[in-house]
């Protein structure tokens, strides 16, 4: 199995995601996805940035680099980016809307379906296959059991060998997209004076219930679980269904540290309590996502 | 421009009719629909009933298979994409790319329509639908501005529908999982947001509390109105500021978007709430008529009438209503 760093889905400074994807070279990851996929207003880096960034990622290492792109696309604009990212001519793209997957079709070229596309069974990954689909990123929240027998229905149809399955293993979760900008909301502004606040908060911003009970992660347009996901223990199972890539999600506290652990897992299991106020384990066991099993 | 109106049971379809829908759109009694609740829906005999009753009065019937199917249970979606073909139902709307794959193929000839909970915001990913499964409609989902509906009208190859009236889901249809986060049971595979069996109410020291999953989404106080904890429209703490997170308790409603939506060449306005009573569905379906009308007659003079308003109102949730994403400042 092999590991990937997730894109960022948070807004970064500039000169901070350089340095980001400078340590990323670095780290345990086999291939690096970076690009941004939650909001066209966070321009720090624009279309042209991020190729020319993953570009010399890419020239600089044997790492596989793979350009990220949005999930919620509402205007010509973004459709505009998003057509200037998949004509990079070089780079893998992973696709997480299905309008990035229509514009791969008609260049006849390889994507990765990523995890906001919603692939549920195996009708729908012969639909993708179709379209040229060379990676699965399972959507976040299937639990093992429903990847097991998806894999073994494409193990029967002899599918299993046109894609690569990987599995969203750690981090903050994305759990939802809206129009509306909760970052911009929590500062009382409307999303058009948004004023790019999402930047003045490199981890999101943290919601909770009344009673202190961490809920959700406001990050812009875009709601993430509240807790950290964490498959640690679970990646000698995720090997043993024919799971191909875990995804650490990137982010500016631990991901390396994870990527180090998630490694050495592979190598040696071990198992890591999880600690059930700031980590959740729970759409893989078939329970409550933010629960632990 | 279409008036689609929800029915959950064969009284409301027969409301719906009654009071001026143009289209009727109702789901299995199954987690093949997105509204699967209990007491609610459409067993096969009452579906050949909800056909005819339609059929007999020139309207038309769609038929939502609007979840995605699981790895062992795509036959139970297959069947019922046959058994809506079978009583004769005019549109089929689904999400699941599988599902519309096997509508396509094996009865090209029935009218396929995109649904919201496949979060179709573009022209590429309209354009997806369009090639692959030879769809006529696509319906957008509740996250697009008034301008943004406009620009994709002018170059859509197939036909748009749009949310008229209703519950206001805040989130990208489809892409919202905060409901299997919180309960384990999402939307997109169980049919149901936020489901009643983890809601829980209780009376304490500090108010009335609602639960869902035994996470606290709301505490009233005694002059409060407490509403359904549906999780995005609860209050939150967000650095010891507590209010409304993500979206107020509110209603959708478009009544003064009509002439806009007709000039765009919008196929069909539609109204939400399988969930709700024939009451509703006659009240609701009888407003939108009048407004219809009105508009269809004089769309210059077109002006809302205030009782329109609170009928609707009255209707709504926390009795408050607003245009949503269709209005820029909203987002």
């Amino acid at each position: 199995m092999k590991l990937s760093l997730g894109p960022s889905l948070f807004f970064w400074p500039k000169n901070d995601v350089e340095a980001y994807y400078q340590q990323a070279l670095t780290s345990k990851a086999d291939i690096i996805y970076l690009g941004e996929t939650v909001c066209s207003k966070r321009r720090e880096l624009r279309a042209k940035d991020w190729i020319n960034l993953a570009k010399e990622l890419a020239s600089n290492s044997n790492k596989q680099i793979v350009l990220s792109t949005m999930t919620l696309l509402e205007s010509p604009a973004e459709i505009q980016t998003l057509r200037r990212l998949c004509a990079n001519g070089e780079l893998l793209i992973e696709a997480n809307d299905l309008s990035a997957v229509q514009m791969m079709h008609e260049q006849q070229l390889p994507f990765v379906a990523g995890p906001a596309i919603n692939c549920y069974n195996i009708a729908t990954l012969k639909v993708l296959l179709k379209q040229g689909m060379s990676r699965w990123v399972m959507p976040v929240e299937l639990s093992g059991d429903w990847l097991r027998t998806l894999l073994q229905q494409a193990e029967q149809e002899n599918i299993r060998d046109q894609f690569e399955c990987e599995v969203f293993a750690w981090g903050y979760m994305p759990l939802a997209y809206s129009a509306r900008c909760f970052t911009a909301r929590s500062e009382d502004r409307p999303k058009d004076d948004c004023q790019y606040c999402c930047i003045n908060y490199p981890q999101g911003r943290k919601m909770d219930s009344r009673e202190g009970e961490r809920v959700f992660i406001l990050n812009g347009i875009q709601t993430m679980s509240g807790y950290q996901y964490n498959l640690v223990n679970e990646v000698p199972e995720m090997a043993s269904i024919g799971v191909d890539i875990a995804r650490i999600s990137a982010d500016s506290e631990q991901a390396f540290t994870m990527l180090d652990r998630f490694g050495k897992q592979l190598v040696h299991a071990e198992k890591y309590p999880l600690d059930g106020v700031e980590e959740c384990n729970g759409y893989w066991h078939k329970i409550a996502g933010m629960s632990v099993a | 421009m279409e008036l689609l109106c929800p029915a959950g049971n064969l009284p409301a379809l027969k409301k719906a009719i009654d009071n001026g829908a143009d289209a009727v759109y109702i789901g299995m009694k199954d987690d093949t629909n997105a509204r699967h609740f209990a007491g609610l829906n459409f067993n096969d005999g009452k579906l050949a009933k909800a056909a005819d009753y339609v059929h007999q009065h020139g309207k038309k019937l769609h038929v939502a298979i609007n979840t995605f199917a699981h790895p062992c249970g795509e036959a139970r979606w297959r069947k019922a994409v046959d058994n809506a073909v079978a009583i004769g139902c005019d549109a089929l709307i689904i999400a699941d790319l599988g599902i519309l794959d096997y509508a396509a193929t094996k009865y090209p000839d029935v009218g396929r329509h995109v649904s919201v909970q496949a979060s179709t915001t573009n022209l590429e990913a309209i354009k997806f639908f369009k090639n692959n499964f030879a769809v006529e409609r696509v319906v957008l989902p509740r996250v697009l501005s008034v301008q943004q509906v406009r620009q994709l009208a002018k170059t859509s190859p197939v036909k748009l529908e749009v949310f008229a009236f209703g519950s206001l889901c805040i989130m990208s249809e489809g892409r919202c999982y905060l409901s299997s986060y919180m309960t384990g049971e999402s939307p997109n595979t169980a049919g149901a947001c936020s489901p009643a069996k983890y809601v829980r109410w209780q009376e304490t020291d500090k108010g009335l509390e609602s639960r869902l999953n035994n996470v606290l989404i709301d505490r009233y106080q005694s002059d409060e109105n407490a509403g359904y904890p549906t999780l995005c429209k609860g209050r939150f703490e967000v650095d010891d500021n507590v209010y409304h997170a993500l979206e107020e308790p509110t209603s959708l409603n478009t009544l003064e978007l009509i002439p806009e939506l007709v000039k765009m060449g919008i196929a069909s306005v539609k109204i939400e709430g399988r969930q709700r009573s024939p009451a509703y569905v006659e009240q609701v379906a009888k407003t939108w008529r009048m407004a219809l009308d009105r508009c269809a007659k004089n769309p210059e003079q077109y002006q809302v009438e205030q009782a329109w308003m609170n009928t609707l109102a009255n209707l709504s949730e926390g009795s408050q209503t607003t245009l949503g994403a269709y209005h820029r400042k909203w987002q």
